[in-house]
């Protein structure tokens, strides 16, 4: 194989390797102008910056004329904090549901799998509405509840999955041993299904970090944008700024960039694995 | 699942004959609350706020099925409504084509018995379904921009220069272009579900065809797409949902307009301008549920179809 390498298999690397360069070139044009003085960006759009032509100019001026590293701190805590009560909130309903028999089991299951077909945005009247009378316009927490109802259906459903898989000798055990429904929960449930966080962060995460909708309708200003919703209202203001637009958009790319490449491994396990069921 | 109890029965389930097991309940209730609170009752409430309408006073009244009446056939509406669904719907078939075609075509090549820097191509490739859709839009408004000029100058090296326009300017051309930037990010789901199905085929069904007789191609079209067919059928239904309820890329690149000339709005866009108003528009919350229920109704249409019509007649193959 290694010493024969076949004709077909170097055209199956030339059109992969095609449709990456299309995949990412944008991405990176994107990254490389960013650096770059006004005039290189026009004159020479696909140069790499160098010596002569590199420039943080605009970066200055994001930094200058938004709240960048607040809009970030935004979006952390948006995804963070929803992330977490996703998991926690979701591996309890999940293990209820696979693990107890009750009367009205499947009804609550089907229930829940409306929110994984039909999109919340749809309520937006509503959640506007209700959060106006809640008084949580412009907060994270507006962003956070809706964000946890979103994501609660998938993620119960993926970690349900798994807790199925756990053997059920474990928890036999405990109760032999009179240990509470709590403590098994606790104790020997939750740290079992750490793995399958990686899937419910993929499809959970990402869409929050990306999200523009619920932060342009339920959080649009008072210093509680989110980046996404930041570099859209920073890019509307200073659109002929070539500069300060590539700036902004780097430092958007950048942090996603940096921890995909570090963790797109588990995301495409996760991706992958969730996939198959 | 079903309620009848199984044979490991718990000792709370005897008790729970007359008073529910008080832990179940401690389990289930902060992800029913936090759901039914913040997803299934505005979806409800926004269904019965489309049966009122307000007036100037900023009191509601009951007025039925009046505001899709109005929606449907009043001009200053109906236009926009239609106008929008189409394009929804075209944007949803550039996607079903390309995008799925695409992803199809990628997970074929990605799947193939030991192909070299699999995993790299495969992170590569997904990269930018994991940027925002704001990103992605500024990115390629910016990369179609004439005063910059790299398309251009791009299409030039393959000799396609005199095709270039100002496509996201112009009405013929605005929705394909738009799609089609969509199609670019978010080829890599389409992709990666097909990857993951397609590694999942046992090779002794390949081999045994292969042994048989069959060529690279029926071994395609007899062998493995029958077997990939469950996926392809989730691959749509969501290409379906995602598609009529995408908002984000078309704000991003022409604003709640959709312009030129609307040619580039969907049902999200309609639907933001409807609830917020737009220029010399007021918004309309009662207006604006009266359009998210017809997306609703639309999705619902579309899952039904897919639940009733395609996913019944389609196998499940587990090895």
């Amino acid at each position: 194989m290694s010493v024969n390498v076949r004709p077909s298999r170097i055209a199956v690397h030339i059109a992969l390797i095609l449709y990456a360069m299309l995949a990412v070139g944008p991405i990176v044009l994107i990254l490389i102008n960013a650096f770059k003085t006004r005039r290189a960006i026009f004159a020479d759009p696909l140069g790499f910056p160098d010596a002569r032509t590199f420039t943080t100019i605009g970066f200055d001026r994001v930094f200058a004329n938004s709240d960048f590293g607040l809009y970030f701190l935004n979006s952390l805590t948006v995804t963070v904090v929803s992330l977490g009560l996703i998991v926690l909130i979701g591996a309890m309903a999940a293990w209820a549901l696979t693990e107890y028999r009750f009367r009205g089991n499947t009804i609550l299951s089907l229930y829940l799998a409306i929110g994984i077909m039909v999109p919340i945005r749809l309520g937006s009247v509503s959640i506007l509405r209700m959060m106006v009378e809640l008084d949580l316009v412009n907060t994270l927490t507006a962003l956070i509840l809706v964000y946890v109802a979103q994501g609660l259906p998938l993620a119960i459903l993926i970690l349900g999955e798994f807790i199925q898989q756990i053997p059920k000798d474990l928890r036999d055990a405990a109760r032999c041993d009179g240990v509470s429904e709590y403590r098994i929960f606790g104790s020997i449930i939750l740290p079992l299904i750490r793995p399958a966080i990686a899937t419910v962060a993929v499809f959970t995460m990402v869409p929050i970090w990306n999200d523009l909708w619920f932060p342009l309708i339920l959080a649009p200003g008072g210093g509680k944008q989110t980046v996404t919703l930041g570099v859209q209202q920073f890019i509307g203001q200073y659109v002929t700024d070539w500069n300060a637009v590539l700036a902004s958009l780097t430092l958007a790319i950048a942090p996603v960039l940096v921890l995909y490449l570090l963790f797109s491994r588990y995301l495409v396990r996760g991706l992958t694995a969730g996939a198959v069921k | 699942m079903t309620d009848i109890a199984a044979p490991e029965v718990q000792t709370e389930s005897f008790v729970g004959r007359s008073r529910f097991p008080i832990h179940i309940v401690v389990f289930l209730a902060p992800a029913l609350v936090i759901y039914t609170l913040f997803s299934i009752y505005p979806l409800f409430d926004t269904i019965r706020l489309s049966l009122y309408a307000g007036d100037e006073t900023g009191a509601r009244h009951f007025v039925g099925l009046g505001n899709f009446y109005t929606l449907l056939s009043d001009p200053a509406w109906s236009g926009q409504f239609w106008n929008a669904l189409r394009n929804n719907l075209i944007f949803f078939a550039i996607h079903m084509v390309v995008q799925n075609g695409i992803g199809l075509g990628l997970a074929m090549l990605l799947s193939l018995p030991r192909l070299t820097g699999g995993s790299v191509y495969r992170t590569l490739l997904f990269l930018p379904t994991m940027l925002s859709v704001v990103i992605i839009g500024f990115i390629w408004q910016l990369m179609l921009n004439p005063l910059w000029g790299i398309a251009e100058s791009l299409l030039a090296v393959v000799g396609l220069k005199q095709f270039f326009g100002p496509w996201l300017g112009q009405e013929s051309t605005a929705l394909l272009t738009v799609s089609l930037i969509s199609v670019w990010q978010f080829v890599g789901i389409p992709m990666m579900l097909i990857y993951a199905a397609l590694i999942n085929i046992p090779d002794d069904l390949l081999d045994a065809a292969t042994v048989d007789g069959a060529g690279p191609f029926s071994v395609f079209w007899f062998v493995r797409l029958p077997l990939i067919l469950p996926t392809l059928g989730v691959v749509s239904i969501l290409t379906f949902v995602a598609n009529f309820n995408a908002f984000d890329l078309i704000y991003a690149i022409k604003g709640a307009l959709a312009g030129p000339n609307f040619s580039t709005d969907i049902l999200g866009t309609f639907f933001y301008r409807t609830f917020f108003g737009y220029q010399l528009q007021v918004g309309s919350p009662t207006m604006g549920a009266t359009v998210a229920t017809a997306m609703l109704v639309v999705i619902l249409i579309g899952v039904l179809i897919y639940l009733f019509g395609v996913q019944r007649r389609l196998q499940r193959h587990t090895f």
